[in-house]
């Protein structure tokens, strides 16, 4: 330990200090609070009950389950082509992205590889949905924490990527564009163009929100040193995604794994932030956003020529086997693990949704926290309720 | 304190088979004969299968000496067939026959229901599959909370889907269904209710596409 982290220590420890010598003073009585299940905070139903001493959260607990759709069971009696309507539901706001890995696992077991151009062209989408999703957690960060102005900026340059997926897969929320082999369809004309322009204005957005948010000042005061989650205890929860790299993890699937996408193709930065406060996680996201625009246009100025489905049989039937695929979804780490017994559908399929392990660590980081940072933490951990419940 | 990457797409070539096998040695040299099987796959993936009793003890070793330190998950596979199919029998029709012998994937197994899990290692980049057998009259095993403490959700959503019991567990409530629910809902023996209430409607609709007679190639 630094110095400076044991000054920190000593400051937290007089903290806790004073507080307990406050409570004992005033006799402060405990009390239960719900929070939720329809709160803003919570993009969806989950619940959180804590109990309070005063201003203070001596124990806090998650109460997921209100949108629990049983995928996994669903999953059984689907043929492998139909999982992907499925998983779309999951991460909504990125459904592309949830589709991927469970193509990618089911080819592996079957052994093919979609051919180039529909690599490359799965990454973009990939990467767009990851812009779709996470600019608009840019812009419902300031809501949470009382600025009203930029979740209208993000709805407003969040249509723009939703029109680009719209126009080359023909949905908005869920493409359901992957097939196992390659894609549903090629580019429209035109799209290229069109893409470069909005990644433009994307960054254009980034500026804007950095601008405008990530400098306030109250905005710095409610999320700095808040909510810190150190590395060794955000790796044991399974935390991923932007959270595992706020806490100065680098660990990131999309390069550090080889999967048959273009990421090798692309140059680019994989951002880690040493402190692990809610303000780390938000700017990650931000600087991730970012990044995903400059990866959309490298891969754009290189989309191979060639066909985008590969040779497979019209009914499919997936070799027996067993195989564990995992992206990085814009939420986090979202892994497929696909069992088949030769059949038309799937034996079992283990969904690992990034949220479910990323929500599982409030109990531990909301403890102690002043009632206002619960939202700003949850906030700052970005989850989505499907992804949660499945 | 951790230091700012300024690491840049650097290419990693897959971890040898080499490493792979370290791994299952490790393994096999703590656990002795508790390691039961190991299945490597070359230039892909492990799966190790160890016994219950040692269950608890194979996620230190993973853990500490292999450097798995980071958590993914924790689930159960109910290995026995479906008694129902994948639900779209004709419900005016008599049952068909089905197959019920049970057969495990990979890694063997001898029971119907096994417990597995995921850890990476994210300094060496690569993962391990843990499986192990839990007995078929008394679904018990050793909780991984106090080995890896994000094992707590994932274990009490197992033990609600498939009723496996964690022991040691701080707290094995239902994460999603009500508390009086009765019937574990991953297990193979427990239907769908959607589908037995109303049949699904794709057994009417198996007209075949004009002009299709080859079931291979879509050019």
């Amino acid at each position: 330990m630094t110095d400076l982290a044991d000054r920190q220590k000593l400051s937290y420890i007089a903290a806790q200090a004073a507080d307990a010598r406050l409570n004992v003073e005033l006799e402060t009585e405990g009390m239960t609070l719900n929070i939720g299940p329809q709160h803003p905070a919570t993009h969806g139903t989950l619940r959180i009950i804590v109990r309070l001493d005063g201003e203070q959260v001596i124990w806090a607990e998650p109460s997921a389950g209100y949108m629990h759709r049983g995928y996994e069971k669903l999953t059984e009696v689907r043929t492998f082509p139909q999982v992907t309507s499925l998983v779309n539901r999951i991460d909504w706001l990125g459904s592309f992205a949830n589709e991927v890995p469970f193509i990618l696992a089911a080819e592996k077991l079957m052994e093919i590889e979609a051919p180039p151009r529909a690599q490359w062209i799965r990454t973009i989408l990939f990467e767009l949905s990851r812009i779709a999703n996470v600019s608009l957690f840019l812009g419902d960060l300031g809501v949470q924490l009382g600025a009203i102005t930029p979740v209208f900026m993000a709805f407003r340059d969040r249509e723009y990527v939703l029109n680009l997926i719209e126009s080359a897969t023909g949905g908005r929320f869920h493409p359901n564009f992957d097939r196992i082999g390659g894609l549903k369809d090629d580019l429209p004309e035109g799209w290229i163009t069109e893409t470069k322009q909005v990644m433009k204005k994307l960054r254009n957005f980034c500026d804007e929100i950095e601008a405008l948010l990530f400098g306030n000042e109250i905005f710095q005061s409610r999320l700095r040193g808040i909510g810190v989650i150190p590395a060794d205890v955000a790796k044991q929860y399974g935390l991923s995604g932007a959270n595992l790299r706020a806490s100065g993890v680098d660990w990131d699937l999309r390069r550090d794994q080889q999967l048959p996408l273009a990421y090798d193709k692309v140059d680019f930065k994989v951002w880690t932030h040493p402190d692990g406060d809610s303000f780390a996680r938000c700017w990650i996201r931000l600087q991730e956003t970012r990044e995903a625009t400059k990866i959309v246009d490298q891969l754009l100025d290189g989309i191979p020529s060639g066909p985008v489905m590969a040779k497979v049989p019209r009914i499919i039937k997936v070799p027996a086997g067993e195989a564990w695929v995992s992206t990085e979804n814009p939420l986090g780490e979202m892994g497929y693990y696909v069992v088949s017994k030769g059949d038309l559908g799937p034996f079992r399929v283990k969904i690992r949704s990034a949220s479910f392990n990323n929500i599982s660590i409030v109990p531990w980081v909301l403890r102690g926290v002043y009632v206002p940072d619960v939202i700003s933490i949850l906030a700052s951990l970005y989850f989505i309720l499907g992804d949660i419940d499945r | 304190m951790a230091k700012l990457s300024d690491a840049t797409n650097e290419t990693l070539a897959l971890p040898g088979d080499a490493l792979r096998e370290g791994v299952v040695t490790a393994l096999r040299e703590a656990l002795g004969a508790g390691l039961i099987d190991a299945l490597i796959k070359p230039n892909d993936d492990i799966w190790v299968r160890v016994s219950a009793d040692v269950w608890q003890q194979a996620g230190r070793v993973l853990r500490d000496t292999v450097g798995c330190d980071y958590f993914c998950f924790i689930s159960a596979i109910d290995w026995m067939p479906s008694p129902f199919g994948r639900s779209e029998d004709d419900p005016t029709a008599p049952p068909p026959e089905r197959d019920t012998a049970i057969k495990q994937g990979y890694a063997g197994g001898t029971t119907r229901m096994q417990v597995f899990a995921r850890v990476t290692n994210l300094s060496k980049h690569f993962g391990v599959t843990i499986k192990a057998d839990v007995p078929d009259d008394a679904p018990m095993i050793d909780t991984w909370v106090p080995v890896y403490a994000g094992a707590n959700w994932h274990e009490r959503e197992c033990h609600e889907m498939f009723g496996i019991g964690f022991q040691g567990h701080p707290d094995l409530r239902n994460m999603y269904l009500p508390t009086d629910f009765e019937g574990h809902p991953l297990r193979k023996d427990f239907p769908l209710l959607a589908r037995m209430v109303k049949p699904w409607p794709g057994i009417v609709d198996v007209e075949p596409l004009p002009g299709d007679d080859s079931e291979e190639g879509t050019e």
